[in-house]
């Protein structure tokens, strides 16, 4: 029953999708006393779709093995917590949960957005309905996610053990809100460029929006990277795979998005711009959502080959992309240029921070798609990995956070006083930060050496805008960008530490020997059996010192049994200056045991700093809302007191 | 700047922002993408020395031999028609084995296979793309079934 109530719901959902679109038409044919059904077509829409999620989620709980899904990607035998998890850790269901955002997200913007033009707003939701019906349609067509198996099969086939960890099992949610979030500044820039109604208004609706997908796509990059870093047990932290890349590009446009449409609420200028972007930010999603789920890389993350269902997401790519680009063809040039700016002042600052993030996410989707294009075109296979990424694109992102520490120190329309007086200090640590390396470590590499020169620089650049103001008077949107900004520098910081300082160690140990990395003393001290709930491992025990005292550290390798499958489980021990990280192999026919050890200094810095830029996104998006609010009602007791 | 100016530098800055992006790009990738040979390739001369290059094939029954230091192996990789030496320093995935599918990543040193990475079918669904097209060309796919 469970999950044809799911179905059922899904397809009124779409059914409503369809009448909603209907409804801007005629809407927006000069009939506008529709326009009230609409809001109450997107909410229901959205309270569907929910409901067709729940239903999932109940068969997930309950091990329903009749529901074809559940067998495939679940077992009675595992932990209740991935049970649930395994709703979202495969196609059909991270396509529904796909859907299902896109819909609330739909109906929040009913309900709440009251900043814009009447028409934007119906024709932002029109827009909604339209991709939602999209995906409808593929989940309806091409990837049900409630067909039932007769007679219901005793028991399931299991999940990816990989993807049994408590972090991964939040982390598509994180990043499905981010990406999705992104569709309602799509649909609200599709809206405007119908209405012509690209004002700072329309930038203060969209701003919210953008600001909160920033953040959690921001949060889960940061945390699929540290996941891949301990869960994978190779030592990195970004392996430039084209899964990764998929929720990095829509990050990249999103980050420029974001700083353009600061441009069109302040000044009202860069219209067309922001709206292309707008644009572009939810393509990125829809292209990184083509490239996971159409099976076309076959990757860690990519879990089906279904050239059925790859061509249907490509179709409704298409589709989108091509139908907002001809859009914005059309009405694009259409649009007035807001307020003129000087070509030194913020405007410019910004204009050269979106070009520079424009041109990396151009680099990141070259590379990600330029090997598809080449075993299309020629039947050739290859691969492209982190030496185009980190030559091409990191030369440009230091430049990018060189800038970032100049850009907010400029004023709006027209710089007048010199700017490079307060930067004085940060420029002294930038260039005593470059001597120390020169000095102490004459045979870094030159990327890492920069890194460390920029770190230092922006750390303390970031901080200038707050200077010699009153920290409670300053807007919490500035400090959230101060916030932000310093975290840029944090995270650079722990790239290049790890870059450069990262002591690794591979060999052979029989219990009681000792290997050395960086600074520490490693012993094996035994090699053991240990077992869990659905697998059995050999564990390694290993006693690290570094002078006196010492910690005890436990890899092991896990062997699953459903489906049969064996995991590194790297044993990582944090210090404030760096990690510990220790894996353990196979064992050597002469008894002795492979073990890989590093020590990465500083490499929690990546992930602090990470951390600090959702944090700075999120301060700014609290002073945003708390202002509206107060805006708002103090708005509303001035018409009360009028009308009284 | 007038309106109409400052939109017309816009637009311009945006094509060259498109420009250099594509520029850099290409440049990239004619140094840097890594193509993907089969023993027949290296054999036909296909792989330049040094290029970083990924190989794929069957791990060769019988020939994975470890080196003294315990974590350094040497194994032949063949796709049927021809045969390439790979050396490997590291930790093996787990279903690297012989007679088994593989793809190393790395470059081509005087007729050597010097592997930074070594991928294997690491569970029962997932495989390096390339190798499911090899099992199909070479009907040698059988371990690669599940």
């Amino acid at each position: 029953m469970i999950a044809e109530a799911g179905l059922a719901a899904l397809w009124l959902a779409a059914g409503l999708a369809a009448f909603q679109f209907v409804l801007m038409i005629l809407a927006l044919r000069s009939n506008l006393e529709v326009a009230r059904a609409m809001r109450g077509v997107a909410v229901a829409q959205g309270a569907l779709t929910l409901l067709a999620f729940a239903m999932l989620l109940i068969a997930f709980a309950r091990s329903d093995m009749s529901v074809a899904l559940v067998f495939e990607n679940s077992h009675s035998a595992k932990p209740f917590i991935y049970k649930v998890a395994g709703a979202w850790g495969n196609h059909e269901g991270s396509m529904l949960m796909w859907v299902t955002i896109l819909a609330v997200a739909g109906a929040f913007v009913a309900m709440l957005a009251h900043r814009t033009g009447e028409r934007t707003l119906i024709a932002g939701l029109g827009s909604q309905a339209v991709l939602a019906l999209g995906f409808y349609a593929f989940l309806l067509i091409a990837s049900n996610p409630f067909a039932r198996l007769f007679p219901a099969p005793p028991d399931g086939r299991g999940l990816n053990p990989l993807l049994q960890d408590p972090g991964l099992a939040f982390h598509p949610p994180t990043l499905y809100l981010g990406y999705v979030g992104l569709s309602v500044a799509f649909s609200l820039a599709v809206g405007a460029l119908l209405t012509g109604e690209v004002d700072s208004r329309l930038a203060g609706a969209m701003r919210p929006w953008v600001l909160g997908a920033w953040i959690l796509l921001t949060l889960g990059i940061t945390a699929g990277s540290y996941w891949a870093y301990y869960e994978l047990g190779w030592g990195g932290y970004w392996f430039w795979d084209p899964v990764e890349n998929a929720s990095l590009m829509p990050w990249l446009a999103a980050t420029a998005l974001l700083h353009s449409i600061n441009v069109l609420a302040a000044r009202g200028a860069l219209k067309a711009w922001t709206m292309m972007l707008a644009v572009i930010a939810f393509s990125m999603s829809m292209v990184g959502t083509f490239l996971v789920r159409s099976g076309i890389l076959t990757s860690v993350h990519a879990f089906a080959i279904d050239p059925e269902r790859g061509t249907f997401l490509l179709a409704l790519l298409a589709i989108y992309v091509g139908a907002a680009f001809i859009l914005f063809a059309i009405r694009g040039a259409t649009l007035k240029e807001g307020a003129p700016f000087e070509l030194v002042s913020r405007e410019s600052g910004l204009v050269i921070n979106n070009l520079l993030l424009s041109v990396i996410l151009g680099i990141v989707f070259l590379g990600t798609l330029y090997p598809l294009f080449v075993e299309a075109v020629s039947g050739e296979k290859l691969s492209v990995g982190a030496p185009y990424f980190n030559a091409v694109a990191g030369p440009l992102a230091l430049v990018l956070a060189l800038l970032v520490g100049i850009g907010p120190l400029l004023s709006w329309r027209r710089e007048r006083r010199p700017v490079f007086g307060p930067l004085k200090i940060p420029a002294l640590l930038g260039i005593s930060a470059l001597a120390a390396t020169v000095i102490l470590w004459p045979g870094m590499h030159i990327l890492p050496r920069l890194g460390l020169t920029v770190a230092a620089f922006l750390a303390a650049a970031s901080i200038l805008p707050l200077v010699a103001r009153n920290p409670l008077r300053t807007p919490l949107a500035t400090w959230g960008m101060v916030v932000a900004h310093f975290g840029i520098a944090v995270a650079l910081a722990g790239m290049a530490a790890n870059a450069a300082f990262t002591g690794e160690r591979l060999a052979i140990a029989k219990a009681g020997e000792t290997l050395s990395v960086g600074p520490w003393l490693v012993q094996l001290q035994d090699v053991t059996p240990a077992a869990g709930k659905n697998w059995t491992a050999i564990e390694a025990q290993l006693l690290a010192s570094r002078g006196q005292g010492g910690v005890t550290l436990k890899p092991q390798t896990r062997y699953f049994t459903d489906p049969p499958t064996e995991t590194n489980e790297a044993a990582i021990d944090t210090f404030w200056n760096g990690q510990l990280y220790t894996v353990i192999g196979k064992a050597d026919p002469s008894g002795g045991w492979q073990l890989r050890l590093w020590w990465k200094p500083f490499v929690t810095l990546i992930w602090a700093g990470g951390a600090l830029i959702a944090l700075g996104g999120a301060v700014a998006l609290f002073g945003r809302l708390w202002r509206l609010r107060r805006r708002r009602s103090s708005s509303a007791e001035w018409r009360r007191e009028r009308y009284a | 700047m007038k309106p109409k100016n400052q939109r017309l530098v816009l637009v311009s800055a945006a094509l060259v922002a498109v420009l250099v992006a594509a520029l850099l790009g290409m440049w990239g990738l004619r140094n840097q993408a890594s193509f993907f040979y089969t023993p027949a390739d290296i054999a036909a001369g296909k792989a330049s020395e040094g290029q970083a290059a990924r190989l794929g094939g069957m791990v060769e029954k019988g020939s994975i031999r470890h080196e003294p230091d315990g974590v350094t192996i040497r194994f032949v990789v063949t796709d049927g028609k021809a045969a390439t030496p790979v050396v490997f320093r590291g930790i093996v995935p787990d279903l690297f084995r012989e007679g088994s599918g593989a793809v190393a990543e790395g470059r081509l040193e005087r007729g050597t296979f010097v592997a930074d990475t070594i991928l294997a079918k690491h569970d029962e669904r997932y495989m390096p793309p390339e190798l499911g097209n090899l099992a199909a060309e070479h009907k040698a796919g059988k371990t690669l079934e599940r």
